[in-house]
């Protein structure tokens, strides 16, 4: 069938002729993914954000191993005519890869061969402000996909051949609203959370129904008039005041709940909201049939930091203390690595400890609640320096956690600091409101450092470090991906590297350099026998603005040459 | 080099003002948006008014402006039907006076007494230009996103001296009449990202 067929008797024919480029034709054969494949998914596919509900980010294949790593090489690669930051992962079912880059574009590849089956693109409005022109991935559900926007829809399209089937607009983009994250697909719900805190939004969750698109419910994140934890807000700052929820939850299938992270309140300075903020930088415990919160956890209080906390918790069994903990980990922006259980009665406290040098928490209270020194909390008025930066210990790029070695890796960021003079400012609606002069933003290497990115793993039983491997020229920001071979694969480095650790003792057993840098997420899949490895490599957003800054500063060495342009990477062991 | 936090700071627009500016806004404004013309682009005779602080909404005068910046957010308004062509975002420029011995031969014919304007939206990803500050490579102060770092040389075309965007900001040439900056023709390249947003 020629391609001008297969456009013609659809209902959206228009908008395909938009959507689509050249390419060589519809998926044949489409695995329909199912609420049972999704549970359980297959180890060779990658179908949820972390591959599993439980947001582990752990690859079951063992075929690639710490032996024979060091014999992995390109087996395909894919421009995608894109520049800025390749966030997504490449979501792969059964042969066919779906891959997503900013402007809205969604390609779907031949995940054995490299070879284009279709692509949308969306068309954005040209007076669209993309604070972070990226995308975080496609959602599966029965025979479609599922893309979040940043001019602020969901679009549903046919995984076969890229037609839109639906398109919902979700809020209004010209008020600062938008969209970058994977949809979280749940038992026929679609469930997104929306970016734009930077605009004084008030945070939201938002179920559709995967067929048609309809609003099944949406829960805000900023609790208003009568509702619990309202009393945390004064006056109407719970209108403006922040709590976006812009990346991927993750689902405890059992329990049938949502675990959501939740970002900064706005604008920064604490002073002006004063109170706790709920349910601003906190993990949400959702029912995904209403929405309903029945549980959450705060990790800091009036925030004053932009430390959004909106990287969802991993579910994870521990042995902790003579026995099983129905876990959430979280290795936080705040620099606290989070250990939390899942108990009946809601989210608990077990543990928390720093895992980069800060200087804002004294401790941590038996409740969870940290001490902050008041030294380092960000006021009106005044320069106030605080560690780490506002980028945090670790941003959004996710942690890992292997079932084998039963580790956590960190993507952390040692040795920043930085500070900011706050400022009242009003809001006007679609410009950014954080509470200082952006051009104010500071990042400062503390003084001695040896090094900066650190891929840590840590005993989430002991709360000890077990190894890290650290980068004396470049942030680390990228997430990581572990498997059952005993492999940390990561990117986020300003080298352009893309790298395998060696999982119980962090030795560098293999490395190749890209196009460009990845602040991607590595994958790992499996098509006729073969293992791949996948990865998108294309520097931009915050890695980039973090280089800059790092090219600024002085006596760190530091150049600012990281090439833009995206290109996804597939891996395979060298027969 | 010196840190960000080092550099000069000569706020643009931006800030100090930027706030007050809707401290004043009026509510009428949102009307005024869906006033006929606004959302065109800025049309040759046109005026521009200050869109920020305590002045929001008046004629800029040349003498409004300070020598060497910094750089002033504006829009362009009508002057037979008052309209302020603020209907699209695509519509606002940053205007800012140098020393006319410092623009180069393409930036001078669009510059009246050495004022120049440009697009305050980003041809990166579409962010407003809020900042006048020193370049990160150089020490003259230059017109900045801060979203993404991109910084445009007014003294040459606004052309990108440092950062991810693709290309110079759309010039808005410029005239003065009776006392009065005016639009003397059509933006001059394209206002607003390469791609969309």
């Amino acid at each position: 069938m020629t391609m001008k067929q297969w456009l013609l008797p659809s209902l959206f024919a228009s908008t395909c002729l938009f959507s689509i480029a050249a390419g060589a034709g519809p998926i044949e054969n489409y695995s329909p993914v199912t609420a049972d494949r999704l549970k359980n998914p297959e180890p060779g596919n990658w179908m949820l954000y972390r591959r599993t509900y439980d947001g582990q980010g752990y690859s079951p294949l063992d075929r690639i191993n710490t032996s024979n790593v060091k014999n992995l090489v390109p087996v395909w690669t894919f421009s995608t005519g894109v520049v800025e930051g390749h966030q997504s992962p490449p979501i792969v079912n059964n042969g066919a890869m779906f891959i997503t880059t900013p402007q809205g574009q969604v390609i779907a590849l031949n995940a054995k061969t490299g070879d284009e089956y279709w692509r949308y693109k969306r068309q954005l409005p040209d007076d669209l402000f993309q604070l972070h022109p990226t995308n975080r991935g496609v959602g599966l559900w029965q025979d479609k996909l599922y893309l979040a926007t940043t001019d602020d829809h969901v679009v549903a399209l046919d995984a076969k051949t890229g037609k839109v089937l639906w398109d919902t607009k979700v809020q209004d983009y010209r008020k600062g609203q938008y969209l970058t994250l994977m949809p979280l697909i749940v038992d026929g719900k679609v469930i997104v959370g929306g970016s734009g805190g930077e605009f004084g939004v008030r945070g939201y969750v938002v179920a559709f129904d995967a067929d048609t698109g309809k609003e099944l419910w949406r829960t805000f994140t900023i609790p208003g008039p009568g509702e619990p934890g309202h009393e945390t807000w004064s006056g109407d700052d719970w209108k403006t005041g922040g709590a976006p929820a812009w990346m991927t939850g993750n689902y405890d299938v059992e329990t049938r709940t949502i675990y959501w992270g939740t970002g900064n309140a706005a604008p920064w300075p604490g002073e002006t909201h004063p109170g706790d903020n709920l349910y601003s930088t906190s993990v949400l415990a959702l029912d995904p049939d209403n929405g309903k919160i029945k549980s959450y956890f705060q990790y800091h209080q009036n925030d004053s930091w932009d430390w959004d906390e909106v990287d969802a918790p991993m579910l994870v069994d521990l042995q902790r203390d003579g026995r099983t903990i129905k876990s959430l980990i979280h290795p936080g922006r705040n620099a606290i690595f989070w250990v939390l259980e899942r108990k009946p009665e809601g989210i608990k406290y077990v543990a928390g400890w720093p895992f980069v040098y800060t200087d804002v928490w004294k401790g941590i209270e038996p409740s969870g609640k940290p001490i902050v020194d008041p030294a380092h909390k960000p006021g009106i008025g005044k320069r106030v320096e605080f560690c780490p930066s506002l980028w945090g210990g670790k941003d959004w790029p996710s942690a890992a956690y292997s079932q084998n070695t039963r580790l956590v890796y960190v993507p952390a960021n040692e040795n920043f600091c930085g500070g900011f003079t706050g400022e009242k400012l009003p809001l006007v609606p679609g410009q950014l409101w954080l509470g200082t002069k952006p051009e104010d933003i500071g990042l400062k290497v503390r003084p001695g450092a040896t090094h900066f990115g650190e891929l840590q793993a840590w005993d989430p039983a002991t709360g000890k470090k077990v190894w890290s491997h650290n980068f004396p020229k470049s942030h680390l920001f990228g997430s990581v991906t572990v498997t059952a071979g005993d492999l940390v694969l990561v990117g986020g480095t300003n080298d352009r590297m893309f790298r395998a650790f060696h999982a119980k003792t962090g030795e560098l057993l293999w490395e190749q350099k890209t196009n460009s840098g990845i602040v991607g997420m590595p994958v790992a899949y499996e098509v006729d026998g073969t293992q791949y490895i996948a990865v998108q490599s294309g520097w931009g957003v915050d890695a980039q603005r973090i280089q800059d800054a790092l090219a600024t500063q002085n006596n760190v060495g530091v150049e600012n040459n990281v090439p833009q342009g995206g290109v996804v990477w597939v891996f395979a062991v060298k027969k | 080099m010196s840190s960000p936090s080092d550099q000069t700071r000569r706020t643009i627009i931006l800030t100090a003002l930027a706030t007050a500016v809707h401290a004043s806004a009026p509510r009428s404004a949102a009307a005024e948006e869906d006033a006929p013309g606004s959302d065109l682009r800025p049309q040759k005779a046109d005026v521009l008014v200050f869109a920020e602080g305590d002045r929001a909404g008046e004629v800029i005068k040349p003498q409004d402006l300070k020598p060497g910046g910094p750089a002033v957010r504006a829009w362009p308004k009508d002057p037979k039907t008052s309209v302020v062509r603020k209907g699209s975002r695509l519509n606002e420029v940053v205007v800012v006076k140098l020393d006319p011995a410092e623009l180069d031969d393409s930036t001078r014919p669009r510059s009246a007494d050495g004022i120049v304007a440009y697009s305050a939206i980003c041809s990166h990803a579409g962010c407003p230009i809020t900042a006048w500050v020193k370049a990160a490579q150089g020490e003259k102060d230059v017109l900045k996103c801060v979203c993404h770092n991109s910084e445009f040389d007014p003294r040459q075309s606004a052309q990108v001296v440092f950062g991810p965007a693709p290309r110079r900001l759309a010039a808005l040439p410029l005239a003065i009449a009776d006392g009065s900056l005016t639009v003397a023709g059509t933006f001059v390249g394209k206002a607003g990202a390469q791609q969309g947003g």
